[in-house]
């Protein structure tokens, strides 16, 4: 049995110790919004929060995770900053298909935990995650406006 | 190809159901729930025509809420959205107050030229007319509902926003409350529509309904649905396409593995179904399987360089796509003569939702089926062919997309909803197959291969006399509707953008030569504008540096008989702060501009890119775009697919290319086939212009007027010009 505390709470789960913490989430735990899209640490759409970090669950072995404070899209307003981004990308009008957005949204908290009042470069270096709807414009100005929002 | 399902042969003819068949799906279609049995599906009476039948698409529930069932899929586009402000704006009920679903199949649908798909930018201007007549004439019916009650006149009686109301006595009633009556009158003949300058939510840039759910995780796609005792599979595909699977020489070892329920031998690909998909694909992989080289599909020595050449090489003359006066005279006269290939090679669709399709059989035989798709109906028919079943016997379920971009219709080995249903077949239980990425690129049907040979003529003053162009290859419309449309010689899809330009050239023509390709070929995002426009306006600017003219003086000259594209050409150049070509120092740096025009989906579109060169690479920093739909529905979905199809236009041409050797493509994941990020996504500005004309499309047109502006300003920058797509493939020096 390995021990997560996913959202706050405790989950014990019965998996290979090497099973990705993305397919935990989705599969075990049917967690679905925390998504698939490479497998392998490109695009960025599994993204959760990994005691604050932006991590990419498609590579993280779920035995790695353990002690971790996880955070995944399902719980991101009850984060003060959280809430502000998901408030900053509904007034944007950020999200296309949206199939990537679990993992942007997850990739702009952790941001702006970090760095309240980032930069121009720091946005650029934070977020990665890839877009193939092309909303990287719409994602640039929901973080700036969501540092911006007191 | 041999031994497969002919795609698109069932889509010209309609979709086929029957009457019968169709009770099962539309019983639930009722609006309100106290709407009358009889009402609901009156046996025996002839189908009323598509997109007429209010209870098809509106839902009044007793609770207040608005359901829309929809022709089309929401992938991104806003189609859901834009379908509820054109219902709303005549129903008079505020857009924000629906939910909007796509409809099960069911011919009241077919309201695209009487077929029904999510494709070719057609969703808005094909419905736009029945949406608001069954919005407009489901108020009717509620007006006449209540006119009843109160024992009063229609004509005494207003709506506001969900209610009925008489003004005189004050009373008024929720749609909610006159649902079961209203729908028990027949519609009207005729209805009113409201006066188009009285528009609230028409025209306007209205909210997207589904922004929450896609920014905290809760919209489903495809790949998230699971039912009761479901198992999962993951497949491993043939090395190429053709070959089949011989022994499994680890069989023992997979079997042990964690999870595995069984091992099975599919078509093009064996499969493993297991109690999680990770456990499954783990097992997949680890299967050692003999693949023998098997009869047909892909030849072993095909490859993307083979099939260039081979289209360089073809000099058939084809058949005549357009002719406009004498071009050779016209070329034989000439004061001067110049000649380019240009060409672009097969494109990923690459959306980030990989492919899954969820297959159940339940106790009374019929199937129920979730997959991504574009064409309900298509897929509801190839479905019943694949499980032995009668169409009305599948209940085909479309969840949102996670991106199409075309990658969504039915291509031959390209979907995995035959593997779902064969494996629950099989093994008596409800399956998910998903396809990893890597499964993914190798089973993705493909953006054609374009080749064209140009030669044009220009006078002593530099204009042009005559244009001349063989369009080599194969474009999907050929090749999935030829036989339905009688095997036409000129395949329109790989000839648009090309043909029918807006520029005063006297003598011209367009030759296509139909070469195929075998490839699995694709329709993608403005398909065979996808790289027609990149070929015509970069030879265009070929052109005008042959004639020493300035590109944008020298289209402004051309379209001296299309004043709607030199409106818009005078508004992007507007737009972009007056046109300027450089090379000029901006930012420390030296850059330059390009322009070009594409006309796509009845839709006009001029573009401006600024570039510059770094460390040999193209940089887009700038794109200007002027858009003329004719006429619109939401400026925000607009501006908004403008930007997409300007990042999914400078992706394909910066970055894309997918290289088949020894009949497979060789790139399998984002590392070797990388799509744009944030870091190449250029400033994006939009314009948008209503010239009364016909409304056009918005999803695809957007796209191909980027790579050539882009290819433009390169040249402008360099003195390079890219004849060959991506422009990774070619290095610039230092400007
Ligand atoms: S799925 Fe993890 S980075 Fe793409
Ligand atoms: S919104 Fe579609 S991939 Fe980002």
């Amino acid at each position: 049995m390995i021990e997560l505390t996913i959202n706050g709470t405790t989950r014990q789960i019965d998996v290979e110790g090497d099973t990705p913490l993305l397919w935990v989430l989705r599969d075990t735990l049917g967690m679905t919004g925390t998504k698939y899209g490479c497998g392998i640490a490109q695009c960025g759409a599994c993204s959760v929060l990994l005691d604050g970090q932006a991590t990419r669950s498609c590579v993280t072995p779920v035995e790695s995770a353990v002690g971790a404070q996880i955070t995944t899209i399902e719980a991101i307003e009850t984060l003060p900053v959280g809430k502000k981004v998901v408030a900053a990308w509904v007034g944007g009008e950020v999200p296309q298909c949206g199939y990537c957005q679990s993992g942007q949204v997850i990739a702009a908290t952790a941001l702006l935990q970090q760095t309240p009042k980032p930069t121009d470069e720091d946005i650029a270096a934070a977020m990665t995650n890839l877009c193939r709807c092309g909303t990287y414009n719409n994602i640039a100005d929901a973080v700036r406006h969501a540092a911006s929002a007191a | 190809m041999d031994g497969m399902i002919p795609p698109f042969a069932r889509a010209a003819a309609g979709p086929r159901l029957s009457r019968r068949g169709l009770g099962a799906a539309l019983g639930a279609l009722v609006l309100g729930a106290s709407l009358p049995r009889r009402m609901a599906h009156a046996e025996g009476a002839a189908p009323p025509p598509p997109g007429t039948r209010v209870s098809a698409f509106l839902e009044i529930h007793p609770d207040g809420r608005f359901r829309l069932l929809s022709p089309f899929v929401e992938g991104g586009q806003g189609i859901a959205t834009t379908m509820a402000q054109i219902m709303g704006e005549e129903l008079d009920v505020d857009p924000a107050r629906f939910e909007v679903e796509c409809a099960p199949p069911g011919l009241d649908y077919a309201v695209v030229d009487g077929m029904r798909m999510t494709g070719g930018s057609s969703s808005t201007r094909s419905s736009y007319a029945i949406m608001r007549r069954l919005g407009a004439t489901a108020r009717d019916m509620l007006l006449r509902a209540a006119a009843t009650r109160w024992k009063v006149r229609p004509e005494q009686l207003v709506t506001e926003n969900g209610q009925v109301l008489h003004r005189q006595s004050g009373r008024r009633l929720t749609y909610a409350a006159l649902a079961g009556e209203a729908m028990a009158l027949p519609p009207a003949e005729t209805v009113r529509l409201r006066d188009p300058r009285t528009f609230r939510y028409i025209g306007k840039p209205f909210a997207r309904l589904d922004m929450r759910d896609k920014s905290t995780g809760r919209a489903a796609y495809s790949i998230d649905t699971r039912v009761d005792g479901m198992l999962q599979a993951a497949v491993q595909h043939a090395p190429r396409i053709g070959a089949e699977a011989g022994d499994f020489l680890n069989e023992a070892e997979v079997r042990a593995m964690p999870g595995v329920h069984s091992i099975h031998r599919l078509k093009d690909a064996v499969a493993v179904v297991a109690d999680s998909w990770w456990r499954a694909r783990r097992a997949v992989e680890t299967l050692k399987v003999d693949w023998k080289p098997g009869q047909g599909g892909l030849p072993e020595d095909f490859s993307s360089a083979g099939m260039l050449a081979a289209l360089k090489a073809e000099r058939g003359t084809g058949a005549v796509a357009e002719e406009k006066g004498d071009t050779e005279a016209a070329l034989r006269g000439a004061a001067k003569v110049i000649e380019a290939e240009y060409d672009a090679p097969y494109l990923s669709h690459a959306q980030l939702e990989p492919p899954s399709a969820l297959a159940r059989f339940n106790a009374d035989g019929t199937l129920d089926l979730w997959l991504p798709n574009q064409m309900p109906e298509l897929f509801q028919g190839a479905a019943a062919q694949v499980a032995g079943l009668k169409p009305e016997e599948v209940r085909l379920h479309s969840p949102m997309l996670g991106g199409f971009f075309g990658r969504h219709f039915l291509y031959d080995f390209a979907n995995p909803f035959q593997q779902a249903i064969q494996l629950a077949q099989a093994v008596q239980r409800p399956v998910k197959v998903i396809w990893s990425r890597e499964e993914e690129f190798a089973r993705d049907a493909v953006r054609p291969m374009g080749f064209t040979r140009f030669r044009a003529g220009l006078d002593a003053n530099g204009m042009p006399v005559g244009l001349q162009a063989a369009v080599v290859g194969e474009g999907p419309i050929g090749r999935y509707f030829g036989a339905a449309m009688g095997n036409p010689p000129v395949d329109p899809s790989m000839v648009e953008g090309i043909v029918e330009r807006p520029y005063a050239i006297p003598n011209r023509r367009i030759d296509c030569v139909r070469h195929p390709q075998p490839a699995v070929i694709a329709f993608w995002r403005s398909v065979g504008h996808s790289m027609n426009e990149f070929f015509y306006e970069s030879f265009l600017d070929e052109i005008a540096a042959a004639g020493g003219k300035d590109p944008f003086a020298l289209r402004m000259e051309l379209l001296k008989d299309s004043p709607r594209q030199r409106d818009l050409l005078r508004a992007v150049g507007d737009l972009s702060g007056g046109w300027k070509r450089g090379p000029y120092e901006a930012e420390g740096g030296k850059r330059a501009r390009g322009v070009a025009l594409a006309s796509a989906f009845n839709t006009e579109v001029a573009t401006i890119a600024e570039v510059s060169i770094a460390e040999g690479e193209v940089q887009v920093h700038e794109v200007w775009v002027a858009i003329d739909p004719g006429s619109i529905v939401n400026p925000a979905i607009i501006t908004n697919q403008v930007q997409s199809a300007v990042a999914l236009g400078l992706s394909s041409s910066l970055l894309e290319e997918v290289v088949y050797e020894k009949g497979a493509p060789q790139a399998r994941n984002f590392d070797a086939y990388p799509i744009l990020n944030r870091t190449r996504m250029p400033r994006v500005r939009v314009r948008i212009i209503e010239s009364g004309a016909p409304m056009g499309g918005i999803g695809e047109p957007g796209l191909p007027g980027v790579p050539p502006a882009v290819a433009n300003a390169v040249a402008a920058l360099t003195g390079q010009r890219v004849r060959s797509l991506p422009f990774s493939k070619t290095r610039f020096g230092a400007v």
